[in-house]
């Protein structure tokens, strides 16, 4: 072999060797992520962690249940506004796909999708804040929710529309109305689809903070009232993270160890399901 | 198109249906129950078809609102201060001079580091799981791995950078001479690099994937080596959709908050190099909006996140146009 076919084999095998180490080394700081905030936290977590509110600085102990409580709340809010919603919204845009309405929607959504987390948590501020002048839960709730709504949306449209018309024709042909059509075979059909977008968008807002700083507020003690301010768990963290007290942070470290479980389980169950029924999101 | 089709017929239907029982039997109650039945089936269908288009018309003024929202409450720094707002470089809420440059700088800064250091990495793994390994459970893996990091919530990566990355970077400052604070823009640029591999990653390995087969052959049966047909045909296929995936990785990382808040130093004043504390756009309306104690204040956040609105709609619309333009 001559000289220039050797030294273009041998680029060729370095830069795949290149590729390949550089690709490996993405997953390292992630590993090392998981197994820092796992080993962190795990030792954190016991029963009284779980039941007790946070004791002030300089006791040790405490809990989050706060925070536990709060975030179920808020995220339980948020997806019974959002999803409902979003899958309608995608049912509209599947159904309809080339009126004017469906692509002004189908923009607002994008731009839904590309909006800072931060900027909507300004304008839930000034949508249910001020007007009702108190921080509360619901106003954190309506922040997620239009954060979940593009997710929930496009995975439900995406879901319908891979779906052979076939379905829907042999549907209209038994003389079946309009929406029992969709919601009985059309929905029924792409269910898997639109349960693995609805929980992907769950795991997002749950670990979101930004719109919570100025809706939810955070709380230190334990309320099930949405109309106060509430405690949220990926709030808890921001604020005994960057407090200077060890307590603290040890609380902030087994709420993360909590949180990231939780966030970890919804995507490898999402994996699950979309492998089960081979959807395409 | 069959949707058109049923609303024509079910009226048809419900005529041609009362029509005949009426004729053949003289039972009039099972033809009036038949009858309200189809009539309560039109009119549930009616309602269905116009609730979700109300709920389009819906997402369409949820946006509209968060505009207007954002426009209307700043629109007293927008009086106040105009368009030096975006060039004054003093931001001082007790002497009431807004300017955001430093922020701006803070920004860009941050982004653009953390977009060239995570490039690379990102081009990789479209590389790896697109061009050299598309099977397998390995790549499987790699590819669950990578979209797990866009998981992980940005509190905990804020988390995580104040206690682990921190001290190394100060570590490293330390080294090499400069002041050494550890949080600052680099740390913020390599959390932000981690944080938006993914992005670029998972759009890049699915446009690689869509090169012709017989493109690659074909140079293959010139005697091309893989890396040459990986510079000479790949890339100039996928050039735009690799930028596409840049640019929402872009977006995602003008936009991001908790963890850049956490570990970037909070400070108002001008960063003199990468490694000195700052503070971005969205970490400022983070830290500030709650203490915002007067209307100009509040307004001239208010406008910072306008700014920042704009900007990340913009670069998101331009990587959504493109991919839309290469998957057609």
């Amino acid at each position: 072999m001559s000289v220039a076919i050797k030294y273009r084999i041998g680029k060729s095998t370095a830069f795949k060797t290149l590729v390949i180490v550089l690709s490996l080394a993405c997953v390292v700081p992630l590993l090392f992520i998981l197994v820092y905030i796992l080993q962190a936290g795990i030792t954190k977590i016991n029963w009284n962690f779980l039941t007790n509110l946070p004791k002030p600085v300089g006791e040790s102990g405490g809990g989050i249940a706060n925070a536990l409580v709060g975030t179920m709340i808020i995220v339980g809010t948020a997806s019974i506004i959002a999803i409902p919603f979003g899958i309608l919204c995608g049912i509209y845009l599947s159904e309809n796909k080339n009126s004017k309405l469906a692509y002004w929607s189908r923009l607002c959504i994008d731009i839904l999708q590309g909006i800072p987390s931060i900027v909507i948590g300004i304008v839930a501020y000034f949508w249910l804040v001020k007007p009702l002048n108190s921080f509360s839960s619901l106003s954190g709730s309506m922040a997620l929710a239009i954060m979940m709504l593009p997710i929930v949306v496009r995975s439900t449209e995406e879901t319908l529309l891979l779906l052979p018309d076939s379905l829907r024709e042999a549907a209209y042909a038994l003389g079946m109305p309009f929406h029992r059509v969709i919601l009985k075979v059309i929905v029924p059909c792409g269910i898997s689809g639109i349960m693995s977008g609805v929980m992907l968008s769950v795991a997002r807002i749950t670990g979101e903070t930004a719109p919570l700083l100025f809706t939810a507020f955070g709380n230190p003690y334990l309320t099930t009232d949405i109309t106060k301010p509430m405690q949220s768990l990926p709030l808890l963290i921001f604020n005994y993270a960057t407090s200077p007290y060890n307590d603290w942070h040890d609380l902030a470290w087994g709420a993360s160890c909590i949180l990231l479980i939780w966030v970890l389980l919804l995507n490898i169950f999402t994996k699950l399901i979309t492998r089960k029924w081979k959807v395409q999101l | 198109m069959e949707t058109s089709v049923d609303k024509e017929l079910s009226p048809a239907r419900v005529k041609t249906g009362a029509g005949f029982s009426s004729k053949k039997t003289p039972d009039t109650v099972s033809t009036n129950k038949r009858l309200k039945r189809s009539h309560r089936q039109i009119r549930a269908e009616n309602i269905f078809r116009r609730t979700i288009m109300i709920v389009a018309v819906a997402t369409v003024v949820l946006v509209v609102g968060i505009m207007i929202t954002l426009a209307w409450q700043s629109r007293l720094s927008i009086q106040s201060a105009g368009l030096g707002f975006l060039w004054g470089k003093v931001w001082d809420p007790v002497r009431d001079i807004f300017g955001v440059y430093p922020f701006l700088l803070g920004t860009l800064l941050t982004s653009f580091l953390a977009l060239i250091i995570s490039v690379p990495f990102s081009f990789a793994v479209a590389l790896f799981l697109g061009e050299y390994f598309p099977k397998g459970w390995m790549p499987d893996l790699l590819k669950n791995l990578v979209e797990l990091i866009a998981a992980v919530p940005s509190v905990i990566y804020g988390f995580w950078g104040l206690a682990v990355l921190v001290p190394i970077v100060r570590s490293f400052e330390t080294a090499i001479g400069v002041n050494a604070v550890g949080l600052g823009i680099f740390s913020s640029s390599l959390i932000l690099a981690i944080m938006i591999i993914p992005y670029a990653a998972s759009l890049g390995r699915s446009m690689i994937q869509m090169v012709p087969a017989n493109l690659k052959e074909a140079a293959y049966s010139l005697g091309a080596t893989r890396w040459e047909v990986i510079r000479m045909v790949i890339l100039p296929y996928t050039k735009s959709g690799l930028f596409a995936g840049v640019m929402l990785s872009l977006g995602r990382a003008l936009g991001e908050t908790m963890a850049v808040t956490m570990v970037i130093g909070n400070t108002s004043l001008i960063p003199k190099n990468i490694f000195s504390p700052g503070n971005t756009m969205a970490s400022v309306i983070a830290n500030e909006f709650t203490e915002a104690d007067h209307p100009v204040y509040l307004s001239a956040l208010i406008e910072l996140g306008l700014v920042l609105f704009v900007v990340t709609v913009v670069i998101n619309m331009i990587g959504k146009r493109l991919i839309k333009g290469v998957s057609k």
